[in-house]
Protein backbone atom coordinates (compact mmCIF):
# COMPACT_ATOMS: atom_id res chain seq x y z
CA UNK A 1 0.00 0.00 0.00
CA UNK A 2 1.55 3.10 -0.85
CA UNK A 3 0.52 6.51 -0.03
CA UNK A 4 0.37 9.70 -2.54
CA UNK A 5 1.35 12.65 0.25
CA UNK A 6 0.28 16.00 -1.20
CA UNK A 7 3.23 17.33 0.05
CA UNK A 8 5.98 14.75 -0.52
CA UNK A 9 4.70 12.80 -3.24
CA UNK A 10 4.34 8.69 -3.42
CA UNK A 11 5.53 7.49 -0.52
CA UNK A 12 5.41 3.76 1.18
CA UNK A 13 2.76 3.03 3.72
CA UNK A 14 5.09 2.31 6.48
CA UNK A 15 6.12 6.31 6.28
CA UNK A 16 2.80 7.27 8.08
CA UNK A 17 0.62 5.95 11.19
CA UNK A 18 -3.04 5.14 10.98
CA UNK A 19 -4.96 7.48 13.43
CA UNK A 20 -8.44 6.20 12.20
CA UNK A 21 -11.62 7.18 10.66
CA UNK A 22 -12.58 10.70 9.58
CA UNK A 23 -15.16 11.57 12.03
CA UNK A 24 -12.26 12.80 14.35
CA UNK A 25 -12.45 15.84 12.13
CA UNK A 26 -16.67 15.93 13.45
CA UNK A 27 -16.05 16.27 16.58
CA UNK A 28 -18.96 17.70 18.63
CA UNK A 29 -19.00 20.52 20.96
CA UNK A 30 -18.12 20.60 24.71
CA UNK A 31 -22.14 21.06 25.55
CA UNK A 32 -23.79 18.66 22.72
CA UNK A 33 -25.72 15.64 23.77
CA UNK A 34 -23.68 12.39 25.56
CA UNK A 35 -25.19 10.48 22.33
CA UNK A 36 -23.17 13.07 19.87
CA UNK A 37 -19.73 11.90 21.66
CA UNK A 38 -20.98 8.21 22.09
CA UNK A 39 -21.20 8.61 18.22
CA UNK A 40 -18.20 10.41 17.72
CA UNK A 41 -16.09 8.04 19.64
CA UNK A 42 -17.52 4.92 19.58
CA UNK A 43 -19.54 3.82 16.60
CA UNK A 44 -18.84 3.44 12.88
CA UNK A 45 -19.83 2.81 9.58
CA UNK A 46 -17.25 0.49 9.41
CA UNK A 47 -18.11 0.52 5.45
CA UNK A 48 -17.00 -2.70 3.22
CA UNK A 49 -15.87 -0.58 0.09
CA UNK A 50 -14.75 3.30 -0.04
CA UNK A 51 -13.98 4.97 3.25
CA UNK A 52 -11.87 8.05 4.54
CA UNK A 53 -9.52 8.10 7.27
CA UNK A 54 -6.33 9.76 9.17
CA UNK A 55 -3.20 8.85 8.47
CA UNK A 56 -0.05 11.49 9.28
CA UNK A 57 2.77 11.42 8.06
CA UNK A 58 5.13 10.52 10.85
CA UNK A 59 8.12 9.82 8.62
CA UNK A 60 8.40 12.36 6.08
CA UNK A 61 6.71 16.23 6.42
CA UNK A 62 4.65 15.57 9.47
CA UNK A 63 1.10 16.63 7.57
CA UNK A 64 -2.26 15.10 8.48
CA UNK A 65 -3.75 13.42 5.53
CA UNK A 66 -7.63 12.61 4.46
CA UNK A 67 -6.79 8.86 2.96
CA UNK A 68 -9.71 7.89 0.63
CA UNK A 69 -9.34 4.33 0.40
CA UNK A 70 -11.44 0.98 -0.96
CA UNK A 71 -11.42 -1.22 2.68
CA UNK A 72 -12.03 -4.30 0.16
CA UNK A 73 -9.09 -3.89 -1.83
CA UNK A 74 -6.62 -1.24 -0.56
CA UNK A 75 -6.28 0.61 -2.92
CA UNK A 76 -5.98 4.70 -2.17
CA UNK A 77 -8.17 6.57 -3.92
CA UNK A 78 -7.01 9.91 -3.24
CA UNK A 79 -5.11 12.05 0.17
CA UNK A 80 -5.52 15.37 0.68
CA UNK A 81 -4.09 17.64 3.80
CA UNK A 82 -6.37 17.76 7.09
CA UNK A 83 -6.34 21.60 6.50
CA UNK A 84 -8.29 21.85 3.51
CA UNK A 85 -11.13 20.25 5.03
CA UNK A 86 -13.82 21.34 7.43
CA UNK A 87 -13.08 20.78 11.00
CA UNK A 88 -9.23 19.92 9.87
CA UNK A 89 -8.44 24.34 10.26
CA UNK A 90 -7.23 23.26 13.36
CA UNK B 1 -24.00 -41.49 13.01
CA UNK B 2 -22.42 -42.01 16.00
CA UNK B 3 -18.15 -41.87 15.64
CA UNK B 4 -15.70 -44.61 17.93
CA UNK B 5 -12.69 -46.23 17.10
CA UNK B 6 -14.34 -49.45 16.45
CA UNK B 7 -16.10 -47.48 13.64
CA UNK B 8 -13.34 -46.43 12.30
CA UNK B 9 -11.66 -49.77 12.10
CA UNK B 10 -14.67 -50.88 10.41
CA UNK B 11 -15.02 -48.30 7.95
CA UNK B 12 -11.27 -48.34 7.16
CA UNK B 13 -11.52 -52.09 6.46
CA UNK B 14 -14.71 -51.59 3.90
CA UNK B 15 -13.67 -49.24 2.06
CA UNK B 16 -14.76 -46.36 3.92
CA UNK B 17 -17.95 -46.46 2.16
CA UNK B 18 -20.02 -46.19 4.91
CA UNK B 19 -19.90 -42.62 6.19
CA UNK B 20 -22.65 -40.01 5.64
CA UNK B 21 -22.61 -36.59 5.19
CA UNK B 22 -22.45 -34.88 8.69
CA UNK B 23 -25.63 -32.65 8.40
CA UNK B 24 -28.34 -32.26 6.01
CA UNK B 25 -28.42 -29.24 3.22
CA UNK B 26 -32.24 -28.04 3.99
CA UNK B 27 -33.62 -25.49 2.06
CA UNK B 28 -34.94 -22.57 4.70
CA UNK B 29 -38.37 -23.14 6.14
CA UNK B 30 -40.59 -19.72 5.89
CA UNK B 31 -40.41 -19.34 9.23
CA UNK B 32 -38.74 -20.58 12.65
CA UNK B 33 -38.73 -19.73 16.21
CA UNK B 34 -35.42 -18.25 16.05
CA UNK B 35 -32.89 -17.48 13.28
CA UNK B 36 -29.09 -17.24 13.59
CA UNK B 37 -26.91 -15.00 11.42
CA UNK B 38 -24.15 -16.30 10.54
CA UNK B 39 -22.79 -19.74 10.42
CA UNK B 40 -19.08 -19.89 11.81
CA UNK B 41 -17.83 -21.51 15.20
CA UNK B 42 -19.86 -18.69 16.96
CA UNK B 43 -23.04 -19.18 15.04
CA UNK B 44 -23.57 -22.91 14.82
CA UNK B 45 -21.83 -23.25 18.61
CA UNK B 46 -25.12 -20.47 19.85
CA UNK B 47 -27.23 -23.10 17.46
CA UNK B 48 -26.10 -26.47 19.57
CA UNK B 49 -26.44 -24.92 22.67
CA UNK B 50 -29.92 -23.28 21.67
CA UNK B 51 -30.77 -27.41 21.33
CA UNK B 52 -29.01 -28.88 23.84
CA UNK B 53 -29.53 -26.72 26.37
CA UNK B 54 -32.56 -25.26 25.53
CA UNK B 55 -34.61 -27.81 24.09
CA UNK B 56 -35.22 -24.79 21.32
CA UNK B 57 -34.75 -27.09 17.78
CA UNK B 58 -36.80 -24.79 15.79
CA UNK B 59 -33.96 -22.80 14.62
CA UNK B 60 -32.02 -22.08 11.13
CA UNK B 61 -28.40 -20.83 10.93
CA UNK B 62 -28.25 -18.66 8.22
CA UNK B 63 -24.75 -19.10 6.43
CA UNK B 64 -23.96 -16.61 3.36
CA UNK B 65 -20.96 -18.73 1.95
CA UNK B 66 -20.47 -22.44 3.56
CA UNK B 67 -20.01 -23.83 6.99
CA UNK B 68 -16.42 -23.24 8.36
CA UNK B 69 -15.27 -20.96 5.19
CA UNK B 70 -15.50 -17.46 7.51
CA UNK B 71 -12.80 -16.51 11.00
CA UNK B 72 -12.93 -20.38 12.14
CA UNK B 73 -11.02 -21.56 9.32
CA UNK B 74 -8.87 -18.42 9.10
CA UNK B 75 -7.64 -18.70 12.77
CA UNK B 76 -4.30 -19.82 14.68
CA UNK B 77 -6.42 -22.08 16.81
CA UNK B 78 -5.26 -21.23 19.80
CA UNK B 79 -7.11 -22.01 22.82
CA UNK B 80 -6.60 -20.37 26.35
CA UNK B 81 -8.13 -19.00 29.51
CA UNK B 82 -5.41 -16.40 30.70
CA UNK B 83 -7.28 -13.33 30.66
CA UNK B 84 -6.88 -10.78 33.78
CA UNK B 85 -10.25 -8.19 34.12
CA UNK B 86 -13.37 -9.57 35.70
CA UNK B 87 -15.50 -10.20 32.60
CA UNK B 88 -13.24 -11.81 30.54
CA UNK B 89 -11.69 -13.50 33.34
CA UNK B 90 -14.50 -15.63 34.34
CA UNK B 91 -15.88 -15.64 30.65
CA UNK B 92 -12.95 -17.56 28.98
CA UNK B 93 -12.23 -20.01 32.11
CA UNK B 94 -15.79 -21.22 31.87
CA UNK B 95 -15.06 -21.33 27.90
CA UNK B 96 -12.21 -23.61 28.74
CA UNK B 97 -14.34 -25.97 30.95
CA UNK B 98 -16.41 -26.01 27.61
CA UNK B 99 -13.22 -26.97 25.70
CA UNK B 100 -12.12 -29.64 28.41
CA UNK B 101 -15.87 -31.27 27.68
CA UNK B 102 -16.13 -30.84 24.04
CA UNK B 103 -14.80 -34.38 22.54
CA UNK B 104 -16.95 -36.46 24.29
CA UNK B 105 -19.72 -33.66 24.38
CA UNK B 106 -20.11 -33.40 20.35
CA UNK B 107 -18.51 -37.06 19.97
CA UNK B 108 -16.26 -35.04 17.55
CA UNK B 109 -12.41 -35.40 17.36
CA UNK B 110 -11.51 -31.40 17.20
CA UNK B 111 -8.11 -32.66 18.11
CA UNK B 112 -7.72 -30.21 20.98
CA UNK B 113 -4.57 -30.63 22.87
CA UNK B 114 -3.88 -28.75 25.75
CA UNK B 115 -0.24 -28.55 24.94
CA UNK B 116 0.45 -25.34 27.63
CA UNK B 117 0.97 -21.79 26.54
CA UNK B 118 4.24 -20.36 27.45
CA UNK B 119 3.95 -16.32 27.34
CA UNK B 120 7.33 -14.68 27.41
CA UNK B 121 8.33 -11.88 29.02
CA UNK B 122 12.09 -9.69 28.66
CA UNK B 123 12.35 -7.52 31.01
CA UNK B 124 11.91 -7.04 35.47
CA UNK B 125 9.15 -4.95 34.94
CA UNK B 126 7.27 -7.49 32.25
CA UNK B 127 7.74 -10.24 34.62
CA UNK B 128 5.36 -8.51 37.55
CA UNK B 129 3.01 -7.63 34.96
CA UNK B 130 2.87 -11.67 34.26
CA UNK B 131 3.00 -12.41 37.85
CA UNK B 132 0.08 -10.36 38.41
CA UNK B 133 -2.00 -11.51 35.56
CA UNK B 134 -0.63 -15.17 36.54
CA UNK B 135 -2.46 -14.82 40.21
CA UNK B 136 -5.77 -13.14 38.77
CA UNK B 137 -5.76 -16.82 36.77
CA UNK B 138 -5.07 -19.05 40.13
CA UNK B 139 -7.80 -16.50 41.61
CA UNK B 140 -10.14 -17.86 38.93
CA UNK B 141 -9.57 -21.48 39.68
CA UNK B 142 -7.54 -21.59 36.07
CA UNK B 143 -3.49 -22.44 36.16
CA UNK B 144 -0.84 -20.34 35.66
CA UNK B 145 2.74 -20.93 36.41
CA UNK B 146 5.48 -18.17 36.54
CA UNK B 147 9.37 -20.01 35.12
CA UNK B 148 12.66 -17.80 35.68
CA UNK B 149 14.83 -18.13 32.79
CA UNK B 150 15.86 -21.60 33.76
CA UNK B 151 12.05 -23.11 33.45
CA UNK B 152 11.62 -21.70 30.11
CA UNK B 153 14.97 -23.39 29.27
CA UNK B 154 13.53 -27.00 30.41
CA UNK B 155 10.47 -26.51 28.01
CA UNK B 156 12.07 -24.47 25.14
CA UNK B 157 15.65 -24.94 24.87
CA UNK B 158 15.65 -23.39 21.20
CA UNK B 159 15.04 -19.88 22.11
CA UNK B 160 17.60 -17.43 22.16
CA UNK B 161 17.81 -16.72 25.86
CA UNK B 162 21.12 -14.66 25.51
CA UNK B 163 19.46 -11.98 22.78
CA UNK B 164 21.06 -8.60 23.73
CA UNK B 165 18.22 -6.63 22.74
CA UNK B 166 15.42 -8.92 24.49
CA UNK B 167 17.04 -11.51 26.85
CA UNK B 168 14.82 -14.14 27.71
CA UNK B 169 13.99 -13.60 32.04
CA UNK B 170 10.81 -16.07 32.13
CA UNK B 171 7.56 -17.22 31.22
CA UNK B 172 4.20 -17.44 32.27
CA UNK B 173 2.94 -20.98 32.12
CA UNK B 174 -0.89 -21.77 31.68
CA UNK B 175 -0.84 -25.90 31.42
CA UNK B 176 -4.27 -26.17 30.51
CA UNK B 177 -3.55 -23.79 27.26
CA UNK B 178 -3.22 -25.28 23.79
CA UNK B 179 -4.69 -25.33 20.17
CA UNK B 180 -7.36 -27.31 18.50
CA UNK B 181 -8.12 -28.42 15.03
CA UNK B 182 -10.60 -24.91 13.71
CA UNK B 183 -12.20 -26.93 10.95
CA UNK B 184 -13.38 -29.73 13.10
CA UNK B 185 -14.71 -27.20 15.92
CA UNK B 186 -17.01 -25.60 13.19
CA UNK B 187 -17.83 -29.19 11.69
CA UNK B 188 -18.39 -30.80 15.16
CA UNK B 189 -20.78 -28.32 16.18
CA UNK B 190 -22.59 -27.76 12.63
CA UNK B 191 -22.95 -31.69 12.84
CA UNK B 192 -24.23 -31.64 16.73
CA UNK B 193 -26.79 -28.56 15.92
CA UNK B 194 -27.99 -30.50 12.45
CA UNK B 195 -28.47 -34.05 14.40
CA UNK B 196 -30.68 -32.05 17.30
CA UNK B 197 -33.29 -30.56 14.08
CA UNK B 198 -31.48 -26.99 13.53
CA UNK B 199 -31.19 -26.03 10.03
CA UNK B 200 -27.57 -24.98 8.80
CA UNK B 201 -28.73 -23.34 5.68
CA UNK B 202 -25.52 -22.33 3.34
CA UNK B 203 -25.72 -19.87 0.59
CA UNK B 204 -27.90 -18.02 2.14
CA UNK B 205 -27.11 -14.06 2.48
CA UNK B 206 -29.20 -11.99 4.53
CA UNK B 207 -30.24 -8.71 2.97
CA UNK B 208 -32.52 -7.46 5.52
CA UNK B 209 -33.68 -7.26 8.39
CA UNK B 210 -37.57 -7.17 9.16
CA UNK B 211 -38.34 -4.61 11.58
CA UNK B 212 -42.25 -3.68 12.80
CA UNK B 213 -42.91 -1.57 15.67
CA UNK B 214 -39.63 -2.17 17.22
CA UNK B 215 -40.09 -5.50 16.77
CA UNK B 216 -38.12 -7.99 14.86
CA UNK B 217 -40.27 -10.25 12.53
CA UNK B 218 -37.49 -11.71 10.61
CA UNK B 219 -35.13 -11.49 7.66
CA UNK B 220 -34.75 -10.72 4.22
CA UNK B 221 -32.64 -13.21 2.22
CA UNK B 222 -31.09 -14.48 -0.84
CA UNK B 223 -33.18 -17.58 -0.97
CA UNK B 224 -36.33 -15.23 0.06
CA UNK B 225 -38.06 -14.12 3.30
CA UNK B 226 -37.84 -16.16 6.47
CA UNK B 227 -39.83 -15.47 9.38
CA UNK B 228 -38.50 -15.52 12.83
CA UNK B 229 -39.88 -14.78 16.56
CA UNK B 230 -36.09 -13.88 17.74
CA UNK B 231 -32.68 -12.99 15.36
CA UNK B 232 -29.40 -13.29 16.37
CA UNK B 233 -26.48 -11.45 14.34
CA UNK B 234 -22.91 -13.26 14.96
CA UNK B 235 -21.03 -12.35 11.78
CA UNK B 236 -17.68 -11.10 13.10
CA UNK B 237 -16.35 -8.72 10.96
CA UNK B 238 -19.57 -7.95 8.78
CA UNK B 239 -21.31 -7.11 12.09
CA UNK B 240 -20.91 -3.09 10.94
CA UNK B 241 -22.87 -4.38 7.74
CA UNK B 242 -25.85 -6.81 9.10
CA UNK B 243 -26.32 -4.14 11.72
CA UNK B 244 -27.17 -1.12 9.33
CA UNK B 245 -29.84 -3.20 8.23
CA UNK B 246 -31.49 -3.03 11.50
CA UNK B 247 -30.69 0.71 11.45
CA UNK B 248 -28.09 0.44 14.31
CA UNK B 249 -24.67 1.44 14.04
CA UNK B 250 -22.29 0.19 16.27
CA UNK B 251 -18.89 0.54 18.30
CA UNK B 252 -16.77 -1.43 15.92
CA UNK B 253 -14.25 -1.15 13.23
CA UNK B 254 -13.16 -4.45 10.91
CA UNK B 255 -9.40 -4.78 11.33
CA UNK B 256 -7.34 -6.68 9.69
CA UNK B 257 -5.22 -9.73 11.43
CA UNK B 258 -2.86 -11.91 9.38
CA UNK B 259 -1.17 -15.05 9.71
CA UNK B 260 1.05 -17.61 8.53
CA UNK B 261 2.06 -21.06 8.16
CA UNK B 262 5.38 -22.95 6.98
CA UNK B 263 6.09 -26.54 4.97
CA UNK B 264 5.76 -29.19 7.60
CA UNK B 265 8.67 -30.25 9.48
CA UNK B 266 9.00 -32.87 12.42
CA UNK B 267 7.89 -32.13 15.59
CA UNK B 268 10.30 -29.00 16.89
CA UNK B 269 7.90 -26.88 18.46
CA UNK B 270 5.72 -28.60 21.56
CA UNK B 271 3.88 -25.70 22.79
CA UNK B 272 2.17 -22.18 21.65
CA UNK B 273 4.65 -19.70 22.55
CA UNK B 274 4.43 -16.00 22.96
CA UNK B 275 7.42 -13.00 22.44
CA UNK B 276 6.54 -10.51 24.96
CA UNK B 277 8.52 -7.95 22.81
CA UNK B 278 7.31 -8.24 19.93
CA UNK B 279 3.60 -9.25 18.52
CA UNK B 280 4.94 -12.63 17.57
CA UNK B 281 3.53 -15.91 18.59
CA UNK B 282 3.77 -19.87 17.39
CA UNK B 283 2.70 -23.27 17.13
CA UNK B 284 2.83 -26.34 15.17
CA UNK B 285 0.46 -27.56 13.79
CA UNK B 286 -0.25 -31.90 13.58
CA UNK B 287 0.00 -31.51 10.45
CA UNK B 288 4.10 -30.24 11.09
CA UNK B 289 3.70 -26.68 9.74
CA UNK B 290 4.80 -23.68 12.20
CA UNK B 291 1.78 -21.77 12.80
CA UNK B 292 2.38 -18.07 13.48
CA UNK B 293 0.56 -14.58 13.78
CA UNK B 294 1.60 -10.96 14.75
CA UNK B 295 -0.32 -8.02 15.29
CA UNK B 296 -2.82 -6.44 13.22
CA UNK B 297 -2.12 -4.46 10.74
CA UNK B 298 -3.85 -0.89 11.90
CA UNK B 299 -5.93 0.34 9.54
CA UNK B 300 -9.69 -0.67 8.73
CA UNK B 301 -9.50 -3.61 6.18
CA UNK B 302 -12.20 -6.07 4.43
CA UNK B 303 -9.48 -7.61 1.95
CA UNK B 304 -8.56 -10.37 4.13
CA UNK B 305 -5.70 -10.24 3.18
CA UNK B 306 -2.69 -7.77 4.77
CA UNK B 307 0.48 -5.72 3.96
CA UNK B 308 3.98 -6.31 3.81
CA UNK B 309 5.02 -4.24 6.94
CA UNK B 310 3.17 -6.32 9.14
CA UNK B 311 4.77 -9.23 7.54
CA UNK B 312 8.31 -8.53 7.73
CA UNK B 313 7.79 -7.27 11.24
CA UNK B 314 6.22 -10.96 12.05
CA UNK B 315 9.35 -12.51 10.65
CA UNK B 316 11.66 -10.37 12.06
CA UNK B 317 10.01 -11.05 15.66
CA UNK B 318 9.99 -14.34 15.09
CA UNK B 319 13.78 -14.57 13.91
CA UNK B 320 14.72 -12.53 16.86
CA UNK B 321 12.88 -15.34 19.57
CA UNK B 322 13.82 -18.24 17.93
CA UNK B 323 16.44 -18.22 14.65
CA UNK B 324 16.40 -22.15 14.35
CA UNK B 325 13.10 -21.40 12.62
CA UNK B 326 15.06 -19.44 9.63
CA UNK B 327 15.41 -21.97 7.51
CA UNK B 328 11.46 -23.49 7.19
CA UNK B 329 9.85 -22.12 4.16
CA UNK B 330 6.77 -19.75 4.63
CA UNK B 331 3.90 -22.06 2.27
CA UNK B 332 1.32 -19.14 2.72
CA UNK B 333 -0.24 -15.83 4.50
CA UNK B 334 -3.59 -15.07 4.92
CA UNK B 335 -5.67 -12.41 6.88
CA UNK B 336 -8.84 -12.50 8.46
CA UNK B 337 -11.24 -9.58 9.18
CA UNK B 338 -11.45 -8.74 12.81
CA UNK B 339 -14.09 -7.11 14.58
CA UNK B 340 -12.26 -4.35 16.79
CA UNK B 341 -14.27 -3.04 20.11
CA UNK B 342 -12.80 0.25 21.45
CA UNK B 343 -12.04 -1.55 24.44
CA UNK B 344 -10.64 -5.02 22.83
CA UNK B 345 -13.41 -6.97 24.85
CA UNK B 346 -16.70 -8.09 23.51
CA UNK B 347 -20.06 -7.89 23.30
CA UNK B 348 -23.46 -10.58 23.80
CA UNK B 349 -26.15 -8.31 24.09
CA UNK B 350 -29.72 -7.69 23.67
CA UNK B 351 -30.65 -4.54 21.19
CA UNK B 352 -32.95 -1.87 21.58
CA UNK B 353 -35.03 -4.22 19.26
CA UNK B 354 -37.24 -6.29 20.92
CA UNK B 355 -36.30 -9.84 19.62
CA UNK B 356 -33.10 -8.83 17.74
CA UNK B 357 -29.60 -9.98 19.93
CA UNK B 358 -25.94 -9.06 18.85
CA UNK B 359 -22.72 -11.02 19.93
CA UNK B 360 -19.60 -9.35 17.96
CA UNK B 361 -17.06 -7.73 19.02
CA UNK B 362 -14.26 -11.20 19.25
CA UNK B 363 -11.21 -9.17 18.08
CA UNK B 364 -8.60 -11.42 17.38
CA UNK B 365 -9.51 -13.64 20.11
CA UNK B 366 -12.68 -15.42 18.80
CA UNK B 367 -11.72 -18.82 18.32
CA UNK B 368 -11.12 -20.27 21.88
CA UNK B 369 -14.11 -18.21 22.92
CA UNK B 370 -16.28 -20.54 20.45
CA UNK B 371 -17.73 -22.35 23.27
CA UNK B 372 -18.57 -19.77 25.56
CA UNK B 373 -19.73 -17.56 23.32
CA UNK B 374 -22.11 -19.78 21.56
CA UNK B 375 -23.39 -21.25 25.52
CA UNK B 376 -24.02 -17.76 26.67
CA UNK B 377 -25.59 -15.89 23.88
CA UNK B 378 -28.54 -19.06 23.51
CA UNK B 379 -29.09 -18.44 27.21
CA UNK B 380 -29.19 -14.90 26.16
CA UNK B 381 -31.50 -15.44 23.36
CA UNK B 382 -33.56 -18.57 24.89
CA UNK B 383 -34.31 -16.90 28.28
CA UNK B 384 -33.84 -13.21 27.56
CA UNK B 385 -31.47 -12.66 30.67
CA UNK B 386 -27.51 -12.63 30.42
CA UNK B 387 -25.42 -15.87 31.60
CA UNK B 388 -23.66 -14.99 34.43
CA UNK B 389 -20.15 -15.57 32.90
CA UNK B 390 -21.02 -12.77 30.03
CA UNK B 391 -23.04 -10.43 32.22
CA UNK B 392 -20.10 -7.83 31.57
CA UNK B 393 -20.17 -8.00 27.88
CA UNK B 394 -22.78 -5.17 27.43
CA UNK B 395 -23.36 -3.14 24.36
CA UNK B 396 -23.95 0.13 26.43
CA UNK B 397 -20.84 0.40 28.24
CA UNK B 398 -19.48 2.29 25.63
CA UNK B 399 -21.96 4.77 25.78
CA UNK B 400 -22.06 4.79 29.62
CA UNK B 401 -18.18 4.41 30.30
CA UNK B 402 -19.20 1.65 33.14
CA UNK B 403 -17.51 -1.75 33.44
CA UNK B 404 -14.80 -1.23 30.18
CA UNK B 405 -12.63 -4.45 29.50
CA UNK B 406 -9.35 -2.72 28.21
CA UNK B 407 -7.21 -6.01 29.40
CA UNK B 408 -4.27 -4.09 27.27
CA UNK B 409 -4.65 -1.29 29.93
CA UNK B 410 -4.16 0.96 26.38
CA UNK B 411 -7.28 3.17 26.19
CA UNK B 412 -10.71 2.59 25.36
CA UNK B 413 -10.53 3.94 21.49
CA UNK B 414 -10.69 2.23 18.67
CA UNK B 415 -7.16 1.47 16.83
CA UNK B 416 -5.57 0.80 20.01
CA UNK B 417 -6.07 -2.77 20.32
Amino acid sequence: MRITCPICGERDRREFTYQGDAVALRRPAVDDMPEDWDAYLHLRDNPAGVTRDLWYHEAGCAAWLVVTRDTVTHAVLDADLVSRHPGGAA
Amino acid sequence: MRFSGLRVFKEGSTGNRGWAPHWRDPAPKSDYDIIIIGGGGHGLSTAYYLAREHGLTNVAVLEKGYIGGGNVGRNTTIVRANYFLQGNSEFYSHSLKLWEGLEDDLNYNVMHSQRGLINLFHSDGQRDAFARRGNAMINQGDDAVLLDREGVRKYLPYLDFDNTRFPIFGGLLHPRGGTARHDAVAWGYARGADQRGVDLIQNCEVTGIDIENGVVKGVQTTRGAIRAKKVGIVVAGRSGQVAAMAGMRLPIESHVLQAFVTEGVKPVIDHVVSFGMGHFYISQSDKGGLVFGGDLDFYASYASRGNLPMVEHVMEAGMTLMPMIGKARVLRSWGGIMDMTPDGSPIIDKTHIDGLYLDCGWCYGGFKAVPGSGFSFAHLIATDGHHAPAARFRLDRFRTGRGLMDEEGTGSQHNLH
